[in-house]
């Protein structure tokens, strides 16, 4: 470094921070030693030493689930190429992420039904937040309609996203069926707000009810899906939503709650009021196909102040981890695993039965269901920690003693045998 | 030095109809490649063949502060005790993760003068957001009904994207001398004010001296003044935004804290504040309770949530790891980005390119390629032909102040060696022949995309192929 100072004729470093004031020089900072990679390493294994995965505390945990990942799209995500690049601005020096991305899109769009998708928000959360907000910025109207049964941390950062543009955000009840009831009206409704499966697990399979709320109210649908779900239900086109969300788990390892991945497609009558980076194809000097960044103008870095959204890094490498399971489960498999969480799922279900855990709701559900427990949740919980296990989520807020639980391909029969047993003993 | 192939999409490599008309479930199509692990993974190595990454080489992407990123960030994240952790997990069974969380906001408190963190926000712009929304709860606490947020012109576009989004209504003041314009912003601040967003260095690389004017001006309005991180990298250790006089800074981890990009995300935006604000932070908030950690939701002041969960946990570890790697020396990371930056500079003025409001940078800078119009070159066309000398072309055409803006940001990571070589590059592009120039790139797997193209005509899915 010597030979560049004397290039800049300069003397010491300190020259070069003489724009600070005096004042306002810190001078070092008081942080540990630095340390060797194996010193790192081997502090951060034994902080992590105190958390317990999946394997060594096996749980039923709803919204974010335990998922097998094949190990090829570690591999995937892995190439430096994808993961030390930058956002793809120069699409000659991006095209495989570009590619990529727009392969990610198109899974979306199949996997939806809807004609476009954006390369990520950073959450379902979030999603919705910005699903919210395009939804008055078409529509001119404030009120969004949701579900007075979904997970709280969902809600919260919505009426965040919401807050801005003084956006109302209203509750709906659910009816004895557990889905939320659809007969509100009124033409001041900027967007409704359905989850499906929703919050209970529950499928909605109310079609015809669901396609001709537009034409009843003039506000738009908004359907919070789960990717592998659609592996085996009508995509939220098949009832007309007009912006789908959801958590796009699908590759993603849990990391205990994040990087996550949200999905956001739309009608493409509603392209230039989208939220996010978009992918196009178009064609080189020489016409032949290539990729790139496209309607930027919606975009901060061109729009500014005026943008439809304010985001800028999102979660592009997530969406390629989504495109590489998807592409190595394909159609095939990929039903196949929804299958597989649905058998799981009932098996689970029916074992509680049979040990007096009740079902409040006779409905059709997915890999996600509600029971009420013979004791309070929490309780159950903390007696099932005891024994080296978790069981679901209490939900005493919707359901009395109520608990959702998730259940996927991880958890094999033995391990839901032994739990319900595990649970007999607790309870008892 | 790229693969120069071409890859066929996904669904032209494989059967695609996905009728499935044997099973009894209500979805009978879908419209998926079916193809072998081995036919995957030969796709995906393809694609990344024509992909740029740092390990390809220099990356002076300014203002986005591409550092090297080392390999030991993405062996500390494949530990399955996080990547098959639950976030709604027993407190007691998590109690590594909380106690990474809580060591890291005090790392970042120590680094930027703060006095409280969220790892909430999962980028820079939500950190902003995240910021924007606090401000409004501190002032609707206190019965204050303020209404705008000034950004200088230089500012990223996420300062104004996100104050709109908050609610604010944005007051833009033009810049003087390459920084704040003193008369602009008294001129601008008044009862309305609730913040002043501003990056320092600022976007042109520039130390704006007069922060401490700046800070009282602010205060005496009775306004926060909000600390935009994305330059970080030029002055830890050496100042910090605290004793500047900040009221709330964001972080960017996935820039000044080494990780990955990911091609666009996932990165970090932790979001830090003063004394006064902490109760309006985001929950949960990581507390100590007895001898572990725990999650407190119990904050009515608080903003809410702003993500689903605590962060993207598997970024703040990596950044974990490299300020645990780094430590006390994360001031020599400034102090060779900064030194790097000002060799950079001085030896492109050497070979005739122009540094508008010259004077001394931090850690990026930004030369005007104005000059190259009257030969019917652009920035855009230089860009172009770096690609082909193998180097990733910098940030163009930003900040909007400078015409024909090429901003320069080499980091600490990069060796003489490298800085060298791309000025040769630098200094011959400027004495080829304008078609080259403007045929860029040529050693592409692509020749230049027609991006106008892609508006006119919105090819968004390889159903509309």
């Amino acid at each position: 470094m010597e030979d560049m100072l004397t290039y800049l004729g300069i003397e010491s470093i300190d020259e070069l921070f003489e724009d600070i004031p005096e004042k306002m020089r810190t001078g070092g900072l008081a942080l540990p030693d630095a340390m060797e990679e194996r010193e790192v390493e081997e502090r951060i294994r034994a902080l992590l030493a105190e958390n317990k995965s999946f394997f060594e505390m096996p749980s039923f945990l709803p919204i974010l689930k335990p998922h097998y990942i094949p190990p090829a799209v570690d591999e995937i995500v892995a190439r430096q190429e994808f993961y030390t690049s930058y956002t793809p601005y120069q699409a000659e020096a991006s095209q495989g992420m570009l590619q990529a991305l727009f392969e990610y899109q198109s899974v979306v769009a199949e996997l939806t039904g809807m004609e476009v998708a954006n390369v990520s928000m950073y959450d379902s959360a979030t999603a919705l937040g910005e699903a919210a907000l395009m939804a008055h910025r078409i529509t001119g109207r404030k009120k969004i309609l949701v579900p007075r049964a979904m997970f709280w941390h969902k809600r919260s950062v919505l009426e965040n996203y919401a807050r801005g543009a003084a956006l109302e955000i209203i509750e709906i009840d659910h009816g004895e069926d557990g889905l939320m009831k659809l007969n509100f009206s009124g033409d001041d409704i900027a967007a409704i707000y359905i989850e499906n499966p929703n919050f209970f697990g529950i499928i909605d399979r109310r079609y015809d009810e669901l396609s001709k709320i537009k034409e009843r109210t003039g506000a738009l649908l908004i359907a919070g899906i789960d990717p592998l779900h659609l592996a085996l239900f009508h995509p939220p086109s098949h009832y007309h939503a007009d912006i789908v969300i959801g958590e796009g788990y699908l590759g993603n390892p849990m990391n205990f709650g994040g990087p996550l991945l949200g999905i956001f497609a739309s009608k493409k009558q509603y392209l230039r009021q989208m939220p996010g980076r978009i992918i196009g194809a178009t064609v080189d000097r020489e016409g032949k196909r290539a990729f790139c960044m496209t309607l930027q103008t919606r975009e901060q870095h061109i729009r500014r102040g005026k943008a439809t959204s304010n985001i800028c890094s999102n979660q592009a490498l997530c969406c390629i981890s989504f495109l590489a399971y998807v592409a190595l489960l394909g159609s095939g498999g990929l039903r196949g695993v929804a299958l597989q969480n649905m058998e799981n799922a009932h098996y689970m279900a029916e074992r509680l039965k049979e040990v007096g855990f009740e079902m409040p709701f006779d409905a059709p559900f997915f890999n996600e269901f509600v029971v009420t427990c013979p004791l309070e949740g929490k309780e159950l919980n903390k007696r099932l920690l005891a024994r080296g296990m978790y069981g679901g989520l209490p939900i005493d807020r919707y359901v009395a003693k109520g608990m959702l639980f998730g259940v996927t391909e991880m958890h094999t029969r033995e391990l839901m045998d032994e739990a319900v047993e595990t649970m007999v003993e607790v309870v008892a | 030095m790229m693969a120069s192939h071409r890859e066929p999409l996904l669904n032209e490599l494989g059967k695609r109809d996905g009728e499935h008309p044997e099973t009894d479930v209500e979805r009978k199509k879908l419209p998926l490649p079916d193809l072998t692990e081995r036919e995957v993974m030969k796709h995906f190595i393809h694609l990344s063949q024509m992909n740029y990454g740092i390990d390809c080489g220099f990356y002076p992407l300014g203002s986005c502060t591409m550092k090297y990123n080392m390999k030991l960030l993405e062996r500390v994240v494949k530990n399955e005790r996080v990547v098959q952790v639950h976030p709604l997990q027993d407190e007691s069974t998590v109690q590594g993760c909380l106690h990474i969380l809580h060591h890291l906001e005090q790392m970042l408190c120590e680094i930027t003068g703060m006095d409280a963190f969220s790892l909430q926000p999962c980028a820079g712009a939500h950190g902003e957001f995240t910021g924007m929304l606090m401000t409004r709860a501190y002032f609707e606490q206190r019965g204050e009904h303020r209404t705008e947020v000034i950004v200088p012109d230089s500012a990223h576009g996420t300062n104004p994207a996100s104050a709109k989004m908050a609610g604010f209504d944005v007051v833009e003041i033009p810049s003087k001398d390459g920084m704040v314009d003193m008369d602009a912003l008294e001129h601008a601040l008044s009862e309305q004010t609730a913040a002043f967003m501003l990056t320092n260095p600022n976007t042109l690389g520039i130390f704006e001296k007069d922060i401490q004017l700046i800070a009282r001006k602010v205060r005496e309005a009775g306004a926060l003044l909000y600390y935009d991180g994305a330059n970080l990298n030029a002055i830890m250790g050496k100042t910090s935004p605290g004793v500047m006089g900040f009221d709330i800074v964001h972080v960017n981890l996935h820039k000044t804290f080494g990780t990955p990009h990911g091609g666009g995300g996932p990165g970090a935006g932790p979001v830090g504040v003063r004394e006064h604000l902490e109760e309006f932070l985001p929950v949960p908030r990581v507390v100590r309770q007895g001898e572990g950690y725990a999650l407190d939701y119990e904050r009515p002041r608080s903003i809410g949530k702003m993500s689903m969960f605590y962060g993207n946990f598997a970024v703040l570890l990596r950044a974990y790891a490299y300020i645990l790697r780094k430590g006390n020396s994360l001031q020599e990371v400034s102090e060779r980005a900064v030194v790097n930056a000002n060799y950079l500079m001085e030896r492109l003025r050497s070979v005739g390119y122009d540094v508008p409001f010259y004077r001394r940078r931090m850690h990026e800078f930004v030369l005007s390629l104005a000059s190259l119009k009257k030969k019917g070159v652009r920035a855009l066309d230089v860009a172009k032909r770096l690609l082909d000398y193998g180097f990733h072309p910098p940030t163009i055409y930003f900040p909007l102040i400078v015409e024909e803006a090429f901003m320069v940001e080499p980091t600490e990571d990069e060796s003489r060696e490298t800085l060298d070589s791309f000025v040769n590059a630098m200094d011959t592009i400027v004495h080829e022949d304008e078609n080259i120039v403007r045929g860029a790139p040529h050693r592409m797997p692509v020749k230049r995309v027609n991006e106008g193209q892609a508006v006119r005509n919105a090819i968004l899915t390889w159903k509309d192929l």
